[in-house]
């Protein structure tokens, strides 16, 4: 009965709470952090103690994670990030450190108390930022990679500091003992110091291996079975089996799971193997963010109320400050700095762990654990109202007007592309592979980077700000390519193009039929709609994959296309700027007559069965 | 003034000297359409309704391309086989072309020399081009002899082509103007042999 009745609260509560979030546009994280709250500290439905369990139970959330971001980078991949990696998390690590250690040392604390705690701070929460960055899409962006390498170097520097915790006790030797007989158990521990790092390479190497020649024909064993579950089984297995070794040489569990999701990565399971965990990943993270939530203890947060904020501010604000300096030297550009200075400026789940591996281990005294424990909290709470922060005040701005100055452009184009999206990218190569002088703009400096790597002349700038037009040398180009990924966006740059450079024609994409005649309206010359033709080509598959004979597929499309054509000549006068009554009437219309025409497979006029390719017969030849 | 309709069906204009030269004297002619079929269906996908309307509005039919393996390029071919229906053309409701005069006007990579009996083709340019000429006969069409342009990549250079192009001008203006025998002009092998027999002469014309 207890079981369900958790399960019920929990569940409950994280359903209402995250559906809320979600609706107030706020995230899923705070959702659950809310949901924990709810249930823990206002409500009190669930004790204390109990959360403790849940938490190490969903601990296992962030395991996942890792597996599953391991999953993703393929080994040329973390090879290709290992300056940054080094660098920026090294660099992030350090400064870090140093600065709260100095901190904490001026508020009066021994050095060793203070170390353990600048270094515990130091660490981010790879759970709150990770499954943000996710969640908005922001992964591939160069700010989601650099948090990710800090976040990863983070992962791995926690091992030597769970090393150093020991050292640095000041505490009395007896609670020393004690803490180092609470230490979540290194089998390894009282072996000497070269042993213990052989093992852990062995084992390493061992994940690797059995990866590579163990896990794969295993993999292709079960999945011949054709039984899904087991399948599922199998790679949550290996997600458990890679933590629980890893944690018996006293590595990061989450650090193994990492490794073995790198070694699959390049498995051709590894979207089977995905799509099979991720569920439980999205669960345990939900509810280990609860257990984050229903674990703050309310009384002593009420109690040092302006303590604890003031320690989570200042944690927020000397992170952001290191982060936002390091980003600069990386020189990230100006939205990328504030993802990574803002993103990461909170103190992370290890912290829960260290400190209070601390607290028992004798380097910090209890009750200063509790409140530290509670500032990290109440930094994992801030942290999505900082992404807040970044989406409403830092994207918006970086959209129409940025601090990063266009780039010069030394030569005009032929053709000025605006917007290398999916669209704008292809015509770009067609245009290069025909040798002509191309310029593109886009207002994504990444996607801007990307395209250089490639060769492409591209420069980062906003196309619908008048003075670059004119620097990228609209005055002299011939055509421009308006393929910019915002419908309203096109519609102006076009209209600005046509009223002020006329003697350059104008090819626009569009993304429906509306959007067509908005651009007409524009002035733009020579319109189609992105998805049409791709769309008329599936189409055509479809056809052929249902056994028409490929030329009879093609003439099917063809006269649908001409029909759509003229439809879009037709409905153009009903349209008027909107969708209207009359409007709706001929669509249906033309709708009605497009079965007419496919089916009688003739247009109008002669009553001929077959009018196509019918050369003169017999009885022709004798009239 | 009869309406000319020039059909001109090349798929690498960029490359023929002979044709562009054509093709310029052609749409210099007031009462002279010329559609260059390449350019209006690049996709091959010929609207059938439009390509018969404009037949209906013109009187004489002008079919300007390179010779590719004695006969013309696909493009033209596949208008032919499409346009020219049953009802249209041929059939007894089909006599939207009776009457009218077809003539082809053909470009050759090859000498005047291999279009004769004894030359390589074993063939005059006519003769090859009989898909057509029975073509125009079975839809009542007045098909007139050939205008050969031969080793038409050699006429500029041998400063043949000012000549050439001069000529077709006279035949489309005669065309239009309805000084052009074409009765004369059926019945001889090749137009460019009997122009001066074909064209009557402005003085002749008002006589």
């Amino acid at each position: 009965m207890g079981f369900f009745q958790d399960a019920f609260i929990y569940l409950l509560a994280a359903v209402i709470a995250v559906t809320v979030s979600h609706r107030l546009g706020l995230g899923s994280v705070l959702g659950y952090l809310f949901a924990g709250i709810a249930i823990g500290p206002v409500l009190g439905v669930v004790a204390g103690a109990e959360t403790e369990t849940v938490k190490h139970f969903a601990e296992f959330g962030v395991v996942i994670m890792l597996f599953l971001i391991g999953l993703e980078l393929e080994p040329q991949m973390i090879w290709r990030m290992r300056w940054q990696l080094l660098g920026l998390g090294g660099l992030q690590v350090t400064l870090t450190t140093a600065t709260l250690t100095a901190a904490a040392m001026a508020a009066g604390f021994a050095w060793q108390t203070a170390l353990v705690i600048g270094m515990t701070l130091a660490l981010s929460s790879t759970a709150i930022v990770l499954q943000t960055l996710n969640e908005k899409g922001w992964m591939r962006s160069r700010g989601g990679q650099s948090s990710f390498s800090v976040l990863l170097f983070q992962d791995i520097a926690v091992i030597p500091m769970l090393a150093l915790l020991p050292l640095l006790a000041v505490g009395d030797p007896a609670a020393m003992a004690a803490g180092n007989a609470g230490h979540q158990g290194s089998m390894l521990d009282g072996f000497p110091g070269w042993f213990q790092t052989l093992v852990i390479v062995a084992t390493i190497a061992f994940i690797i291996l059995s990866g590579r020649f163990l896990v794969r024909p295993a993999f292709r064993l079960i999945a011949a079975s054709q039984m899904r579950e087991l399948f599922t089984a199998a790679a949550l297995l290996i997600v458990v089996s890679t933590a629980l070794l890893m944690d018996l040489v006293g590595v990061s569990a989450a650090l193994g799971a990492f490794l073995a999701g790198v070694v699959l990565s390049t498995s051709e399971y590894r979207h089977a193997i995905e799509s099979d965990i991720e569920p439980f990943k999205g669960l345990l993270l939900g509810l280990f963010f609860i257990s984050v939530g229903a674990g703050i203890d309310f009384g002593l947060l009420f109690s040092e109320f302006f303590l604890i904020i003031g320690i989570a501010l200042g944690i927020i604000l000397v992170k952001a400050l290191v982060l936002l300096a390091l980003a600069g030297i990386f020189r990230l550009p100006w939205q990328d700095t504030w993802m990574f200075g803002l993103g990461l400026a909170q103190a992370g789940e290890f912290a829960f762990v260290l400190f209070g591996f601390a607290g028992s281990s004798g380097a910090i005294a209890g009750s200063l654990v509790e409140i530290l424990i509670l500032s990290v909290a109440v930094t994992m709470l801030l942290t999505p109202l900082l992404f807040i922060l970044f989406e409403r005040y830092v994207l918006p701005r970086t959209v129409s007007t940025t601090n990063r100055e266009a780039d010069e452009i030394p030569e005009p184009g032929t053709v000025v592309i605006a917007g290398v999206g999916r669209v704008g990218q292809i015509i770009a190569r067609l245009l290069m592979a025909e040798n002509y002088k191309i310029v593109v703009l886009d207002h994504d400096p990444n996607l801007v980077e990307r395209m250089r790597q490639t060769g492409v002349h591209s420069y980062y700038g906003d196309a619908t700000r008048p003075d670059l037009l004119e620097a990228a040398g609209l005055g002299e180009a011939e055509v421009l390519v308006a393929a910019l990924d915002d419908q309203d966006q096109q519609t102006a740059l076009v209209r600005h193009v046509a009223e002020h450079f006329p003697k350059c024609r104008i090819v626009a994409r569009a993304f429906d039929r509306h959007h067509l005649y908005e651009l007409e309206k524009a002035g733009a010359h020579a319109i189609e709609r992105e998805a049409f033709e791709g769309a008329l080509m599936l189409g055509r598959r479809t056809l052929r994959e249902l056994g028409l004979h490929p030329f009879r597929a093609e003439q099917k499309v063809r006269a649908f296309r001409r029909h759509d054509m003229q439809t879009v000549d037709v409905l153009r006068e009903y349209w008027g700027g909107a969708v209207g009554k009359k409007y709706l009437t001929a669509v249906r219309e033309r709708l009605d007559e497009l079965m007419q025409v496919m089916r009688s497979d003739r247009l109008a006029g002669k009553n001929l069965p077959d009018r196509e390719w019918t050369p003169p017969r017999g009885e022709d030849a004798e009239r | 003034m009869a309406r000319v309709l020039v059909l001109f069906a090349h798929p690498r204009t960029d490359r023929s000297v002979a044709n562009t030269a054509l093709v310029a004297a052609a749409r210099s002619i007031d009462g002279v359409e010329l559609v260059d079929l390449y350019a209006e269906y690049p996709d091959f996908d010929i609207d059938i309704d439009r390509e018969q309307q404009r037949l209906l509005e013109a009187d004489i039919l002008v079919l300007q391309h390179p010779v590719y393996w004695y006969s013309c390029p696909a493009l033209l071919k596949e208008w032919l086989d499409l346009v020219f229906e049953h009802g249209f053309a041929y059939g007894s409701e089909g006599t939207a072309l009776a009457g009218k005069p077809m003539l082809q006007v053909a470009t050759c990579g090859t000498a005047r020399e291999a279009y004769k009996k004894r030359g390589k083709y074993q063939n005059e340019l006519r003769t090859l081009f009989s898909p057509f000429e029975q073509t125009a006969k079975f839809c009542d069409m007045t098909y007139l002899a050939p205008f050969g342009v031969f080793s038409a990549e050699d006429a500029k250079d041998e400063k043949r082509l000012d000549g050439i192009v001069t000529d077709y001008h006279r035949v489309l203006t005669a065309l239009r103007d309805g000084t052009l025998d074409l009765e004369k002009a059926a019945a001889a092998p090749l137009l460019n042999d009997v122009l001066d027999e074909v064209i009557a002469t402005p003085e002749q014309a008002a006589v």
